[in-house]
């Protein structure tokens, strides 16, 4: 549709900020001879240090450059946390999410104490809680009895549950010693039907999580087949390809994706409405990421190790695999972590209006309906919790991609 | 040579860069003088300070380089008779008083033609800026005083080209536009850093011969940076020799070329091909053996030795040789010439 | 340059071919025909059901008929007598009920962009003048913040404050009053007292990314020989940053205006959801969710006509300012 450069795009201006830190105190200039001679010793390690720089592989140098980003360390740390929990998501959840308290409606999160109402130090517990009805508005308050202690157990029995859907399994991460009527540690408080809200974010972090993981793989299939094959082969393919992704891009995305969730049929099982969700969220995801091989495909055909591994007699498949691909896996891992949060805030988003995924399923986009009205969120501030969950992914993935994107080249200075 | 024709005086210049990796002493106590109307070469290989130090009598040195220490005394000529003497490094780099002078009375031609002129504004608006900067006149004068620089500097077609965006000229033509910007309000000396290096010969020929043919008009210093000694044999008057931020040689350009001290100077005249040179079966040119050294470790003593075919153990990796004038105009700093002297 | 505008005018025709078959089609995918809906939909609220209307409609866009034959006249329909087709849900013609709304829509997103423009470019420069400075540090962090939340999710928690905090309910473009009243200045007034909030959230995300964008590409620019040689004339450093790297970083930045303000347009969907704004957003989302056809079908085209024209402005601006492209078409 354009002949617009594609350095101009919105979408590539990411590419273009990089951060790195230069440190306020210089060091000052050395003047006394041991400290000259300390600087040649220095100046030998340099050179040691130089020597495994040039024998290192591109992995390692990637490792080393991606280490000293803290910001990505710590997104990176905060996503396996997070995996781990919608992997494990039956066994972390202390409820079955579906399963409602009949008499903690909207209740608030439950404290979690170590210091008792004499002042002791004890191993961490909760108070059982007393439901009071305010005497004006009719709405239940909820209270702590402070004679009631329970205390935190770790892996204990409670909920059966069926274990990826494969074991029966009641084991929990954690829970506290009462029967199931006076069970009140509610980590993140409950909805309006008293279900509880930590339980059901484990559960949905599994679908909008892995909905992110899927569709990008779905993206980078469809992206890295058809990016390759336009920018290794050129010519008409590559213009037809080209023209394919002008026009899916001119395409609004949020009202196409919008238009081709209600067109999902309303009476579809939920895996099949997740699977197209995901479709449909790759449909334009793709693009971006055959654009970016597409484009390292046609530098890399031009660099000299290509034509020297060409010259060599190295067939096309080895050239593409052993020469060209581990080239730009870095780069293509580095848009992949990108667009992972671009996918998971689409599901969102779609849920949270009503044409994503639908209740029964849970996601935490559909948890965050509960937030849609604004008085609801005032009354119960902790429904928002699942956008809590959304942003600090989001932002996780973000930091791991700056990091990543700028380890992917580490030979740049 | 006469004093009162002294027009710069650079005196135990400083100027270090504070990076992440530690500080780079890039130029470390150089040491020249500029008369006017005279031209000046520096020569050294790629990083040895010389456009940092051209960039240090500009007042431009790009962070996170600074001026730390020494002078650059300019004698200014006043209205009435006689000169007034500032020094340049103690002004501040972004005040008025330098930066009526900057542009003005000192100007600079860089490198890079293709990219030292802006994409997006007309030449003529680059030239005219610098005309209304300086010279009280109307944007109409202004234009005309542009069209006129641009004839002078053999522009074709200058009242056209005024309008043309410098990706519309070709690489001669832009630096003569540059040329003319440095040269539209008579400056008394024009820093030149590298202006034909990106150039081919033959452009790189017209453009040394308007030079000289415009110090002849207009009566200019100029202080000609290359690692072209080529370039300087047809250029300049008196030559500096830089080697990591400092002067190793100072001289005249005929004792430069004909009787060098300095080992530095003579394995850079020894690494120019010669027109008729007889090289014998299986010799090559000669190169300076070994590398630049790593500028955050320089070696102790003179900085040279580790590459010095002349190298005394014991003498040049432990002391810094001083500046020493052997002949009347000839400074070198070595100490090979201590027996001569 | 007129032949260079000629030649992108013409290759938009086709794209807005495709586009208005996609739109159909996509609009036409879920089951059920649209008659059927429209007249269980009048049963449903107690009308009386007028056969001849139903036979009109049908007769008029071919309902029952090839979906080409349908598509046919629902486009021509369109370019010939200005007839988006029927509203289900509102009873009304289409073309009554989009072109407020869509003002709205543009109106809004033009503000904002302004408004993005005013705080990020200032903000911007003087990051990249003042590199790993304690403000620099400030603002990037709060551009990072800002880009990487959903702006719904900032129009949340905006409510929710405003709700707990002055017990306001800040949704709407409108006070009751004037809701359905036509045009006025007192419309307008009220309008503008209540466009900030929206502004405010819509401009959030933008200005965010406004702000990288710009300190990446002054950073860029002011690496660049020709900054020196401005400075080697003795110009105010202020002067010359605004006058050259400044102008240089900002000519993508301008000439991107029209894509930015295409993905505004689309992109504050859910924001206007969530402030029930009189604006495309909420209208499309329940014409899909109603399967209203015409009305979503409708929306979907005139967005994605945007977006293209937003592309088109785009383009034409950017062989505007950029001398280079300019010249070289």
């Amino acid at each position: 549709m354009t002949d617009t450069p594609e350095d101009t795009r919105p979408s590539d201006y990411e590419e273009l900020h990089a951060i790195s830190d230069i440190p306020e105190d210089y060091p000052a200039p050395v003047e006394s001879e041991e400290v000259l001679e300390a600087a040649a010793d220095a100046a030998t390690e340099v050179g040691a240090e130089e020597e495994r720089l040039y024998v290192a592989s591109q992995w390692q140098l990637t490792w080393w450059k991606f280490r000293k980003h803290r910001m990505a360390l710590v997104g990176g740390a905060i996503l396996i946390v997070f995996y781990l929990i919608a992997l494990f998501c039956e066994f972390v959840a202390p409820y079955d999410p579906a399963a409602f308290f009949a008499q903690y409606k909207l209740a608030p999160p439950t404290a979690i104490h170590i210091v008792d109402s004499e002042g002791a130090l004890r191993a961490p517990f909760v108070y059982g809680r007393i439901r009071d009805r305010d005497p004006e508005t009719l709405a239940y308050i909820y209270d702590d009895d402070t004679s009631d202690i329970h205390r935190i157990k770790f892996f204990v029995h409670g909920t059966p549950y069926k274990m990826w859907g494969l074991r029966e399994m009641d084991l929990h991460l954690f829970g506290i010693d009462a029967p199931r009527e006076e069970q009140s540690i509610l980590v993140f408080g409950t909805d309006r039907l008293g279900r509880d809200i930590f339980s059901r974010l484990c559960y949905g972090g599994r679908i909008s999580l892995s909905i992110g993981l899927v569709g990008v793989s779905l993206s980078l299939f469809l992206g890295v087949f058809l990016g390759g094959v336009s920018g290794y082969y050129g010519g008409r393919v590559d213009t037809i390809i080209q023209r394919v992704i002008e026009f899916i891009r001119t395409m609004p995305s949020i009202p196409l994706w919008m238009a081709l969730s209600a067109a999902l049929p309303p009476d579809w099982p939920v895996i099949r409405v997740y699977f197209g969700i995901t479709v449909i969220l790759s449909l334009i995801g793709w693009t971006g990421m055959a654009r970016v091989v597409r484009g390292r495909f046609l530098a890399l055909r031009e660099e000299d190790f290509v034509l020297a591994a060409r010259l060599c007699g190295a067939g096309e498949v080895r050239i593409i695999l052993r020469h060209m691909v581990p080239s730009f896996l870095s780069y293509i891992i580095a848009s992949v972590t990108l667009s992972i949060p671009r996918t998971i805030l689409g599901e969102t988003g779609l849920s949270f209006i009503g044409l994503g995924l639908r209740a029964p399923a849970i996601s935490w986009g559909v948890l965050l309906q509960e937030a849609q009205n604004v008085r609801s969120l005032a009354q119960a501030p902790w429904v928002f919790v699942p956008a809590v969950a959304i942003v600090l992914t989001v932002f996780a993935f973000n930091f791991l991609g700056d990091g990543l994107r700028d380890a992917a080249d580490p030979y740049a200075r | 040579m006469d004093d009162s024709n002294l027009l710069v005086e650079v005196k135990d210049l400083e100027t270090y860069f504070y990076l992440d990796e530690g500080m780079v002493r890039a130029v470390d106590g150089a040491q020249f003088d500029i008369y006017r109307g005279k031209t000046l070469g520096v020569v050294g290989e790629s990083g040895c300070g010389k456009s940092v130090t051209a960039r240090s009598i500009m007042r431009i040195v790009p962070k996170p380089g600074r001026i730390v220490g020494g002078q650059i005394l300019y004698h200014r000529a006043s209205n009435g008779h006689g000169e007034e003497v500032l020094d340049l490094a103690s002004l501040a780099a972004q005040g008025d008083r330098i930066r009526s002078i900057r542009g003005a009375e000192i100007a600079m031609v860089f490198q890079e033609p293709m990219t030292s002129l802006s994409p997006v504004h007309t030449i003529g608006n680059q030239i005219a800026e610098v005309i209304l900067l300086h010279q009280g006149v109307s944007k109409k004068e202004a234009r005309e005083l542009s069209i006129e620089m641009l004839d002078l500097v053999g522009m074709p077609l200058p009242s056209r080209t005024i309008d043309q965006y410098s990706h519309e000229l070709s690489g001669g033509m832009r630096q003569r536009a540059m040329i003319a910007m440095a040269l539209s309000c008579r400056p008394s000396l024009l820093v030149a850093d590298e202006p034909t290096t990106a150039l081919d010969v033959t452009t790189e020929a017209q453009i040394l011969t308007l030079m000289r043919r415009l110090q002849d008009e207009m009566g200019m210093a100029i202080m000609y940076i290359t690692h072209n000694l080529g370039v300087i044999a047809q250029m300049a008057e008196d030559v500096v020799v830089m080697y990591m931020g400092e002067v190793v040689e100072q001289a005249d350009v005929d004792t430069i070329f004909h009787d060098p001290v300095h080992p530095y100077t003579s394995a850079l005249l020894q690494s120019i091909p010669r027109l008729g040179q007889k090289l014998g079966e299986g010799r090559r040119l000669a190169s300076i053996r070994g590398m630049v050294p790593d500028p955050y470790a320089l070696p102790k003593g003179c900085k040279f030795h580790p590459r010095c075919g002349a190298f005394k153990a014991g003498l040049c990796d432990q002391i810094e040789p001083e500046m020493l004038e052997v002949s009347p105009g000839h400074r070198v700093r070595c100490f090979l010439d201590a027996k001569l002297g | 340059m007129i032949v260079y505008i000629i030649k992108r005018i013409g290759m938009m025709i086709p794209t807005l071919i495709i586009i208005s078959m996609v739109s159909f089609v996509i609009i036409q995918l879920p089951p059920g025909d649209y008659l059927t809906s429209y007249a269980a939909n009048l049963r449903q609220e107690g009308d009386m059901v007028d056969t001849d209307e139903l036979e009109m409609l049908a007769e008029r866009y071919g309902l029952g008929q090839p979906i080409y034959v349908q598509y046919w006249k629902w486009v021509s329909g369109i370019i010939l007598r200005g007839d988006w087709g029927q509203s289900m849900e509102w009873r009304k013609p289409v073309k009554d009920l989009i072109w407020e709304r869509m003002a709205l829509t543009v109106f809004l997103s033009l503000i904002s962009i302004l408004v993005s423009w005013f705080v990020a470019i200032p903000v911007g420069v003087f990051s990249a003048t003042h590199q790993y400075s304690m403000p620099d540090y400030l603002f990037s962090a709060l551009s990072f913040i800002g880009a990487g939340t959903p702006g719904f999710m900032i129009a949340l928690v905006i409510m929710w404050i405003a709700m707990r905090q002055f017990g306001l309910n800040v949704g709407g473009l409108f006070s009751r009053e004037y809701m359905v009243e036509p045009w006025s200045l007192a419309k307008f007034v009220d309008l503008m007292k209540h466009v900030w909030m929206p502004v405010v959230v819509i401009a959030l995300g933008s200005t965010a990314g406004s702000i990288r964008t710009t300190r990446a590409n002054v950073l860029d620019e002011l690496q660049r020989p020709y900054v020196e040689t401005a400075r080697a004339k003795g110009l105010r450093e202020r002067k010359l940053i605004w006058k050259y790297p400044v102008r240089v970083a900002m000519n993508p930045f301008f000439s991107t205006v029209g894509w930015t303000l295409a993905s505004l347009i689309s992109g504050q969907t859910l924001v206007a959801v969530v402030l029930s704004l009189q604006t495309t957003g909420p209208m499309m989302l329940r014409a899909l969710t109603s399967q209203d056809m015409y009305l979503a079908g409708s929306f979907l085209l005139l967005l994605s006509t945007l977006t293209v024209l937003g592309t088109l402005i785009s383009d034409i601006l950017l062989a505007w300012v950029d001398p280079r492209i300019r010249m070289g078409s």
